[in-house]
């Protein structure tokens, strides 16, 4: 048997991450990049009004442009079988009616697409796109959250209802208490790939797509669902995705859109939105406005949390997210409240970013943490090890895997956490102040179910198929990582394809789930692919008479027998004498809920920052994250997602902001020079530290999620350590120079 | 499509006489921003003429002036050793500029060319009076966090968005310009302007002249020199308030000094006033803070843009403390 590390727990071989040479020399196609001949180019024409009817819209002139050879409005499109129900499986679980592409006339967001115009070439349609007249007949819009507090509502569906443990609102008769407001912009994923899709008809009945999804099967069951069709008929394919951050959750109206016109005109049709419709249709980070109230004793034990949050949502959809539950479980408080409110405003429905509301609700919880320990004159750490939540205090089970502790003790020993004083403003370095920060995140540990398919070559080499596809966080390298040491194989025996629904089913990439749900399918195959061998071998010979997997030792080139290396045979002539060309072997690994441990994944962030009063800049000087995930299945690719993490912290924290001038109801600032992120000057080194320590209940290999964690946290741990720095409480993210200067 | 034609040049004065025969016509020459400008909209030229060939990349000592060629590449100037010994600040300031790959297309003549970065100068469907004169202007009671606090008026309120115009603002730098009525030198203080009621026009260039070059007389200010870029990232971020600063120091004593803000006018905006109130003067922090105060005369701000009431004098004192303290 090879090394298997996840039950010894001895300390893996970082792989290299397994298509990272096709990424940066380019051979690596994404879905945009795809040749097919006779292709077509669209571009989407916006509304310019947030909210109204089309009065008239006159494409003569964009028809007759040179080169033009569809314009597709509200006026001729197809009518959709699909949207008479409009029923959409793939979308979020939320109520309402998700967009229908040029449906009819009505608008409900600035930017939402009224024409198709689609040319022979890409600068063709462009400039055809210009020359689409829309009249309007305008309503009054609504895009500013703030002002539209009242007509807050309770989003539909069970996780989002008011939730209460002991009494309501209990942290007001508590001895120590805070009470604050906390606010972030809407922001939006931007990853570098633009949204992007190619769609080709075969016939009428069979349609391929090249797509920014980050779940093939989702899209396949979308468009299903809008052109009645089976799904045997769609084939998605979507093998590398240039960074989604969760924009790829849901198929798009665009998407529709393009797969529509691909049929109306019988070509193959390739659309790819400007960066500034990344801004306006394909959803955002709701902006969220969220009140903590937090009590606790006089000696730091908590008696009441009540955590409230308001968001946006569109307002023909509801998007909902976890915001306020983090508040539920994250600390041992024997009376808790959440409240959880949506504001329908004139704007794309918003879509899970990065952490989604577990970051939203985080920045809140754990700036609020920060606040209370100051109120009580403690360490925020000793504040946080005081409330420890042993078990689960939502669902009262245990954890299945909880070592938060140990992420404090080792993170606060490599940040220097003793340096930190209790008092903000006394440590200098020059005119700089400095301080030091902690935030915790958390997210649930799922897994899902996916199918994997496995073959044996004659010559040992091994093919790993699954339709789960990867936005970066290298789910090819952990299904290498995880078949390499099944096996016992180097890893440049095996190959693994994915992205595409010619592929066995595997699940969407989201919410932390991939490496449980599909790790877990690859480890299951390859023990029924080394059963396979073993009573192949049976067969081959009587030197391997009724032998057991466990009986053998895998090589990449044959077997042995364990107890004796002598008697062995190659994978060919095991394979040819049983009259077999290459070995296949298809397993479904099923989903499992686990009904008696409550299973979260666990992070811990500690910053180390500057600021410089006289003018309000800041610099971040160390990093140290530290994640309970259970085991690290692909250490390298792992401690990559969490630096990954940090930086969308980071620029959650001190830049992203997404500008909307409400007279207009439409975003200023909706290109890269303005709508900041981080660039690599802002980022200071990184410390991922990893328990690395095996979850007994989550899957075979015991890993947890890791995703998500990366980011929760981050932002209320800068926050918090400018706050350490310099006495200023930042409540509204981002925290620019403005915010700070004295 | 806009279809548009494409011409190279290689003289200043086959540049001049191309442009003069078409009025559709534009120069180009790094195109950092005319090639945004063209694809948002913004601008429409016809004919480009591509003035990046011309032989004015010359970074030479000419006298008691340092004479840089309009095409010279930002990047070439600020890392050109001569430029680093006589005139650091212009250095300092150029690196403080757009990105790397911006720097190393982008050339000094269009750098003092460019256009503001407003928001509403860029989006062809929201008002601007610099874009369409008469639409109004959206910033005015929008989004103007990034605008003007000196030298604005009610038709607009921009900022011009350059590093390198503030140091060669503060450096009394010659504007060296050829045309079809014959060559000007024109005091870079007065080749940019303020909006007044004509924002459209960003500086005082005449339809078909060209920029040849700049000239920065000799000066002191080899030393106690700073630029200091205030903005909301470390790179690849137009500044909120920028301040050049240089002095010529003897002792503790103030010979001579040179400020110029970035980020808070349509123009760079020498302090000519503070410099002279600080000749004579001793280095210190409450003398800086005068003169800072001194600066802040005639600021006005217009809601999101506040801040920079209190930003830019407290930029002023740093950036000129920093000067001082350099060895």
């Amino acid at each position: 048997m090879g090394k298997n590390f996840f039950f010894d727990r001895n300390e893996p071989v970082p792989i290299d991450r397994v298509d990272g040479r096709a990424k940066v020399t380019g051979t690596a196609t994404y879905a945009a990049e795809y040749k097919t001949q006779q292709i077509a180019y669209g571009f989407l024409v916006g509304s310019t009004i947030a909210k109204g009817r089309i009065k008239s819209l006159d494409t003569k002139m964009a028809e007759r442009a040179p080169g033009v050879l569809s314009v597709i409005t509200y006026l001729n499109a197809p009518k959709l079988p699909g949207y008479q129900t409009g029923k959409d499986p793939s979308k979020p679980p939320t109520a309402g009616q998700p967009l229908r592409i040029f449906y009819d006339n009505e608008i409900f967001y600035y930017d939402q697409p009224v024409a198709l115009v689609i040319a022979d070439t890409f600068e063709r349609a462009v400039h055809a796109a210009t020359l689409v007249k829309a009249q309007y007949e305008k309503a009054v819009h609504q895009t500013e959250l703030d002002a539209n507090l009242s007509r807050a509502k309770v989003p539909t569906g069970p996780r989002f209802e008011d939730y209460k443990r002991g009494e309501a609102d209990a942290y007001k008769n508590a001895p120590v208490k805070i009470e604050q407001e906390y606010h972030h912009p809407i922001e939006v994923h931007n990853p570098m790939e633009l949204a992007s899709i190619i769609a080709r008809w075969e016939g009428k009945e069979q349609v391929t797509v090249y797509t920014k999804t980050q779940g093939v099967e989702a899209t396949q069951r979308s468009i299903a669902a809008a052109f009645k069709m089976p799904l045997e008929n769609i084939t998605v394919n979507a093998e590398h995705i240039g960074g989604a951050f969760g924009m790829g959750l849901r198929t798009w109206p665009y998407e529709i859109a393009c797969v529509m016109g691909a049929q109306k005109i019988g070509r193959p049709l390739k659309l790819v939105l400007h960066r500034e419709q990344m801004f306006t249709n394909v959803g955002h980070r709701p902006e969220t406005i969220q009140k903590i109230g937090m009590g606790a004793t006089t000696d730091g034990k908590l008696v009441g949390l009540t955590h409230e949050a308001i968001a946006d949502t569109s307002s023909y959809e509801e998007f909902t997210e976890a915001t306020v539950n983090i508040s539920r479980f994250l600390y041992a408080c024997p009376n808790v409240t959440t409240r959880y409110r949506l504001v329908p405003l004139n704007i794309c429905t918003p879509i899970w970013m990065r952490g989604p509301g577990e970051a939203t609700g985080a920045f809140a919880l754990e700036s609020a943490m920060d606040e209370l320990a100051f109120a009580l004159n403690l360490d925020p750490l000793e504040f946080r090890i005081r409330n420890h939540s042993d078990t689960d205090p939502e669902r009262n089970l245990p954890w299945s895997s909880k070592h938060v502790k140990e992420c404090y003790e080792m993170g606060a020993e490599k940040i220097g956490w003793k340096e930190r004083k209790l008092q903000p403003r006394a440590l200098k370095d020059g005119d700089w102040l400095i301080g030091y920060g902690m935030g915790t995140g958390s997210f649930g540990a799922f897994r899902g179910a996916a199918t994997v398919k496995i073959k044996l070559e004659p010559d040992g080499k091994l093919l790993l198929q699954c339709s789960v596809n990867d936005m970066g966080p290298g789910t090819a390298t952990m299904m290498t990582s995880i078949a390499s040491n099944e096996m016992g194989w180097p890893v440049n025996q095996i190959k693994v394809e994915m992205g595409s629904t010619n592929f066995p089913p595997g699940p969407t990439q989201g919410g932390s789930t991939v490496t449980s749900t599909v790790g877990a399918a690859v480890q299951e195959t390859c023990t029924a692919l080394k059963e396979k061998i073993a009573e192949l071998a049976g067969k081959a010979g009587s030197a391997f008479q009724a032998v057991k997997a466990e009986d053998l030792k895998f090589s990449a080139t044959g077997i042995s027998l364990q107890k004796d290396a002598s008697v062995k045979i190659a994978y060919n002539e095991l394979l040819t004498k049983n009259g077999l060309a290459a070995l296949e072997l298809t397993r479904e690994s099923k989903a499992k809920q686990q009904q008696s441990y409550s299973m979260y994944s666990f992070s811990v962030h500690f910053v180390k920052l500057r600021v410089h009063p006289p003018t309000g800049r800041i610099r971040i000087d160390h990093v140290v994250s530290c994640a309970d995930a259970g085991t690290i299945v692909s250490p390298k690719t792992a401690a990559s997602q969490m630096i990954g993490g940090v930086v969308g912290g980071i620029g959650m924290a001190l830049m992203e902001d997404m500008v909307i001038d409400h007279r207009f109801g439409r975003p200023v600032n909706n290109n890269l020079a303005d709508y900041h992120v981080p660039v690599n000057a802002d980022i200071p080194p990184v410390d991922v530290l990893f328990v690395n320590k095996k979850d007994p209940h989550t899957n075979p290999m015991g890993s947890k999620g890791l995703g998500e964690i990366a980011l929760v946290g981050v932002a209320p741990a800068v926050a918090n350590a400018v706050f350490n720095a310099t006495g200023k409480r930042i409540r509204s993210l981002p925290i620019t120079p403005d915010k700070l200067m004295e | 499509m806009i279809n548009f034609e494409y011409l190279r040049v290689s003289t200043p004065k086959a540049a001049i006489e191309a442009l003069s025969r078409d009025n559709t016509s534009q120069w180009i020459a790094g195109g950092t921003n005319l090639i945004d400008l063209m694809k948002k909209g913004v601008m429409a030229p016809q004919k480009l003429i591509d003035i990046s060939n011309l032989p004015l990349k010359e970074i030479k000592k000419e006298g008691n002036k340092v004479h840089i060629g309009a095409m010279a590449l930002n990047s070439d100037v600020a890392e050109n050793e001569l430029i680093q010994r006589e005139q650091p600040l212009l250095s300092l300031a150029l690196a403080a500029g757009a990105s790397q790959q911006l720097r190393n297309m982008a050339t000094v003549g269009g750098n003092m060319m460019q256009r503001t970065r407003c928001p509403y100068f860029y989006n062809t469907d929201l008002p601007c009076n610099k874009r369409q004169p008469g639409s109004g202007c959206g910033a005015l009671k929008g989004f103007n966090r990034m605008h003007a606090i000196f030298g604005a008026s009610d038709k607009c309120i921009a900022v011009h968005p350059s590093d390198m115009c503030i140091a060669l603002a503060a450096l009394d730098a010659m504007v060296l310009v050829n045309g079809p009525k014959g060559d000007r030198r024109i005091p870079f203080t007065d080749f940019h302007r303020l909006p007044g009621d004509t924002p459209q026009k960003d500086n005082t260039l005449e339809r078909g002249e060209l920029i040849i070059g700049i000239e920065i007389p000799d000066n002191p200010y080899r030393k106690n020199v700073h630029y200091l870029k205030v903005r909301d990232r470390s790179s690849y971020a137009f500044a909120l308030v920028s301040v050049a600063a240089a002095m010529d120091l003897e002792g503790g004593t103030i010979k001579d000094a040179r400020l110029a803000m970035g980020g808070v006018a349509h123009k760079p905006w020498r302090l000519s006033e503070v410099e002279t109130w600080l000749k004579g003067k001793s280095v210190s922090d409450a003398v800086f803070r005068e003169a800072a105060q001194l600066a802040m005369r005639g600021a006005k701000a217009y809601g999101q843009n506040n801040f920079k009431l209190k930003l830019a004098p407290n930029a002023i004192v740093e950036a000129l403390k920093a000067a001082t303290q350099k060895t």
